[in-house]
């Protein structure tokens, strides 16, 4: 049974997906996928465990060995991630049950789950195989679940959002399927492993410059790199609150991950630094994209736009970590990775509850609310001030690790652009701050009430994950630097 | 000896915390809910005072460490003189502020008093962290907590006025402690190894003067709570907040977390042999001393008497900043005792504005021609606590100033020493008159005669700061002796 940990993984979820339009009853299959989730999250925890102590695990798909079957191997670097994405997933379902009968018609909850529970496979496959077809496999069932997801929302817009994600998504993952088809035509193989050994022979030639390039774009299409974001406001803002929350906190990590995994694992990073001058791009478009996405974060008036902004100025800090190049860079990338989950579920939950009760997002709906709805609001405020890097939360943390690799780099105004870039998230933090506490609320909310416990308890949840990782680092610290280590120490 | 001092120094920062539920539960309440805070004070004042007493009688280090947050980073704290000195003073005049604020609140008829008294609460637990932080990483949450803890108090109003002055506020003290005061921390934590607090610096002899040069500017300036001009407009903004607010932490606790700041990173992460090599000394103690020049002209065009007060305020803290980077221990006892000494004096000034406010309705300094004949205790107060912020016997600020004056000497700085001086001429041009009107010029307004004293709670706590600055004057040895044990 453990043998089988990496494969059952991503199985039970792709399995209990169609299970759910049996189950009909949408408070069973909510429990259902609950379940489901859990159980996700219990392997992957085993998984880590295994990792830390024994080293990576290689398993074989079906028993056929490496080249011809496909591997799934499980090291570091992804069973961090497993970890992360099973247990967002689990915590946001929680507070699905009840978020999506206020903003989903009742036929719908089954679709619901069982969407999301095939988002979450593709997520998960994409982490645990080494198989770069397979990832493309999973990128998809990912991507169409997700556009699944989005369209859902109660809004009309939701269509037109999903829309336009299923065009970007469909040309990123184009161009993720070209990379891969020329990387085979080269090499003959499409074990990440396999690729690994055998690229550096053809470094030189220009299909596989080529096919990196392919790569490249295509990833960043995916994890909606500043200038590739467009997708993802509309995306954010119109899906349901509960598909934003897993969506934030899951997908785009996961589009990092794979970035990481194809520069570190697969081309090596001598080859990607001297290939394209990828540091400079990195830079400017991590740099860009953080002042960018802020600054309109700032002019929002929808809520869950301006934290979707917000998710993409914190996707520029993932990319600045990794222009760094440094196993300190790196150690940052990964560290706020994990930390943003953290943020971004409990932000975006919090706004579900909002949603739950008053059925908008709208910022000046928000007025007066902190008499309301005061532990969701205090969620609220405390995600904010995470996600702007106060001391003992999780953002401090990223903040400081990511200062201190710049500073080693001897990027000095970099630093400070990076701390300048904090204020503007101090800036529409406090915006939110002021609608909710000191504001006289401009719609009749006297009967509004608390968020009910089945959300409230998933948030908090989060808040408190969001101090503890804040306060206590030893784990996302250090299971960072071993993943950086492992990464740069060999050239798989 | 009931407890360990390490237990109690762990209480001094816990117990104005755990007094934050019990004011939310008992929020519908007000009397009890006062008296939580009353006897959460007297608590911390209890701590606060048997600590200096096993400090003084043992000499012991008393010291914590937490856990690591981050590899070789942890919470650590540790009682030294300065912090000592300013724990003093956060904690008993937190009481006398308590007191004051009952009468000023229910006086004015101040809504969402719960929060107040919650946020207060926490800025105090802020406060004791700063005091006992042994490293600047410690020193850092605490400073950050204290500055997100008063936010709400400086907005209390919710009037677009109070936003307004809270963003102000918010902006400039978030701006100078993310950009420069983060930064300075992260540059010394990569330059040294370290962040702790160490007797004569933690700086290797070695370390090149540009890098320790700019770390200086970078934490003067990064210490946005010490108002050197131009980071100072926050302090001004600042007063939209209630009288009581602006009194202990506008005046007291969030300034002198900034001064004291600046003491510390001068002594212990600099040291005063280190501050007297760097080229980037002299120009901070310019700015500073032209950020005391400037701030008393600027105060006495101000018609606003809590204004006024403000920029009062940003040029006396000047004095502090001046005393840490002379260099010179008279200067740093001068700077250390002038934190308690302008304490006292400045929440007293405070005090008399909120009592004026809240008893005559009167703002401007214009309008209280006359006053001191209807109030007569709260001016005579105000002329005490004004006689204290100039530094004139027989008041406790003659001994803070005497010292800065001496180690500005000691430091062979004569411009300093005329500056200090010409501002002294000043506070006394801006200060004094305020009382002298009240009492010898005719009142310019008519139907003046209702106006009577201030609330007894205001009254009580206004004339005990004025009679504490007259006692510093006399008693002052205990705190010399903590100030100059910092050296």
């Amino acid at each position: 049974m453990t043998a089988h940990y990496p494969v059952l993984q991503v199985a039970i979820p792709l399995l209990a997906a169609p299970v759910c339009l049996f189950l009909r009853i949408p408070r069973l299959v909510g429990l259902f996928a609950i379940l489901v989730s859990g159980a996700a999250f219990f392997i992957s925890c085993m998984l880590l465990q295994q990792v830390i102590a024994t080293g990576p695990i290689s398993y074989e798909l079906g028993g056929w060995a490496a080249p011809w079957g496909i591997e799934y191997r499980i090291d570091t670097l992804n069973s961090y991630l497993l970890v992360l994405v099973s247990a967002m997933s689990t915590v946001v379902l929680v507070a699905a049950q009840t978020s999506i009968v206020r903003e989903l018609r009742e036929d719908r909850h089954t679709f619901f789950y069982t969407a999301y529970l095939l988002c979450l496979t593709g997520l998960l496959g994409i982490l645990a195989t080494a198989d770069v077809f397979n990832v493309f496999v999973f990128l998809e069932i990912s991507a169409l679940s997700s556009y699944t997801l989005i369209a859902m929302g109660s809004d009309r817009r939701a269509l037109t959002a999903s829309y336009q994600y299923l065009i970007m998504g469909t040309i990123g993952a184009t161009f993720i399927i070209i990379g891969v088809g020329l990387m085979y035509m080269m090499t003959g193989t499409l074990n990440m492993y396999d690729l690994a050994q055998r690229l550096p022979d053809v470094y030189h030639t220009k299909t596989v410059h080529c096919a990196f390039g392919f790569f490249i774009v295509g990833v960043c299409l995916k994890l909606a790199l500043f200038p590739l974001h467009l997708w993802l406001p509309n995306a954010y803002a119109y899906a349901p609150s509960v598909a934003t929350a897993f969506l934030a906190a899951t997908s785009t990590k996961v589009a990092v991950y794979l970035l990481i995994r194809y520069i570190f694992s697969i081309f090596g990073i001598t080859f990607v630094t001297t290939s394209l001058p990828l540091e400079e791009i990195f830079l400017i478009l991590g740099l860009a994209g953080i002042f960018a996405a802020s600054i309109s974060a700032i002019y929002r008036l929808n809520i869950k736009r301006l934290f979707a902004y917000s998710s993409v100025a914190q996707i520029g800090y993932m990319i600045l970590g990794l222009a760094i190049g440094t196993r300190l860079g790196l150690t940052a990338t990964l560290l706020h990775l994990f930390n943003h989950a953290l943020m971004k579920s409990a932000i975006f939950l919090a706004i579900g509850a909002v949603v739950y009760r008053i059925g908008s997002a709208q910022l000046n709906h928000f007025a007066g609310l902190g008499k309301k709805m005061p532990w969701t609001m205090a969620a609220l405020v405390a995600g904010g001030l995470s996600l702007i890097g106060v001391p003992l939360t999780v953002g401090f943390v990223s903040k400081w690790y990511l200062v201190a690799a710049l500073l080693d780099k001897g990027w000095w105004p970099v630093a400070v652009l990076v701390l300048i870039s904090s204020l503007l998230a101090v800036i529409y933090v406090w915006r939110i701050i002021e609608w909710i506490y000191f504001t006289q609320p401009r719609i009749i909310i006297d009967n509004v009430k608390e968020a009910p416990l089945s959300q409230l308890i998933p948030i908090w949840l989060l808040v408190l994950a969001n101090i503890y990782f804040g306060v206590d680092t030893r784990l996302t610290v250090g299971v960072s630097k071993l993943a950086a280590q492992s990464l740069f120490g060999a050239n798989l | 000896m009931l407890m360990a001092p390490e237990t109690m120094m762990l209480l001094t920062m816990l117990v104005p915390i755990l007094a934050v539920p019990a004011i939310y539960a008992t929020g519908g309440m007000p009397n009890v809910r006062e008296t939580v805070t009353v006897t959460a004070s007297i608590i911390l004042i209890y701590l606060v005072s048997s600590l200096y007493s096993a400090v003084i009688s043992s000499g012991a280090a008393v010291a914590l460490r937490s856990p690591d947050l981050f590899p070789g980073l942890a919470l650590t704290f540790e009682i030294e003189p300065l912090g000592m000195l300013f724990s003093l003073v956060a904690s008993y005049l937190w009481l006398v502020t308590t007191i004051y604020a009952i009468g000023y609140m229910r006086g004015h008829h101040e809504k969402n008093q719960t929060r107040f008294y919650a946020c207060f609460a926490i800025a105090i637990s802020s406060v004791m962290g700063i005091a006992y932080a042994d490293n600047l990483f410690t020193l850092f949450i605490f400073y950050e907590a204290l500055t997100l803890s008063t936010y709400p108090l400086v907005t209390h109003a919710g009037t677009s006025s109070a936003k307004e002055g809270g963003r102000v506020y918010l902006g400039i003290l978030l701006t100078t402690s993310i950009l420069f005061l983060l930064l300075a921390i992260i540059g010394t934590w990569y330059t040294t190894g370290t962040t702790s607090f160490q007797a004569g610096g933690i700086f290797a002899p070695e370390t090149p003067s540009v890098i320790t040069g700019t770390l200086l500017v970078l934490f003067i300036f990064g210490i946005g709570k010490a108002a050197i001009m131009p980071f100072h407009r926050w302090l001004p903004a600042a007063m939209v907040a209630p009288t009581p607010v602006s009194a202990l932490l506008h005046a007291v606790a969030v300034v002198k977390a900034g001064v004291f700041t600046v003491l510390k990173v001068c002594v212990y992460i600099f040291g005063l042999d280190l501050l007297n090599d760097l080229p980037t000394t002299q120009i901070m103690l310019y700015i500073a001393a032209a950020s005391v020049l400037f701030a008393s002209f600027v105060a006495m065009r101000q018609d606003n008497l809590k204004a006024r007060l403000a920029y009062s305020t940003v040029s006396q803290l000047g004095y502090i900043t001046v005393g840490a980077l002379l260099a010179t221990s008279a200067g740093v006892v001068g700077g250390a005792m002038h934190i308690a000494m302008h304490a006292f004096g400045k929440i007293t000034l405070f005090f008399c504005a909120g009592a004026i406010m809240v008893a005559a309705h009167k703002t401007e300094i214009s309008e209280m021609r006359g006053l001191g004949r209807r109030m007569p205790i709260t001016m005579t107060a105000f002329f005490i606590g004004s006689l204290s912020i100039i530094g004139l016997p027989p008041t406790g600020g003659t001994w803070g100033k005497w010292f800065l004056m001496t180690g500005a000497l000691d430091a062979g700085q004569w411009t300093i020493m005329g500056v200090l001086m010409l501002s002294s001429l000043l506070n006394i041009a801006y200060l004094l008159p305020i009382p002298l009107r009240g009492f010898f010029s005719q009142s310019g307004t008519t139907g003046e005669i209702s106006i009577k004293e201030a609330p007894l709670p205001s009254l009580l706590a206004l004339s005990f700061t004025a009679l504490g600055c007259i006692l510093l004057f006399f008693f002052t040895q205990p705190l010399y002796e903590l100030a100059s044990a910092i050296l």
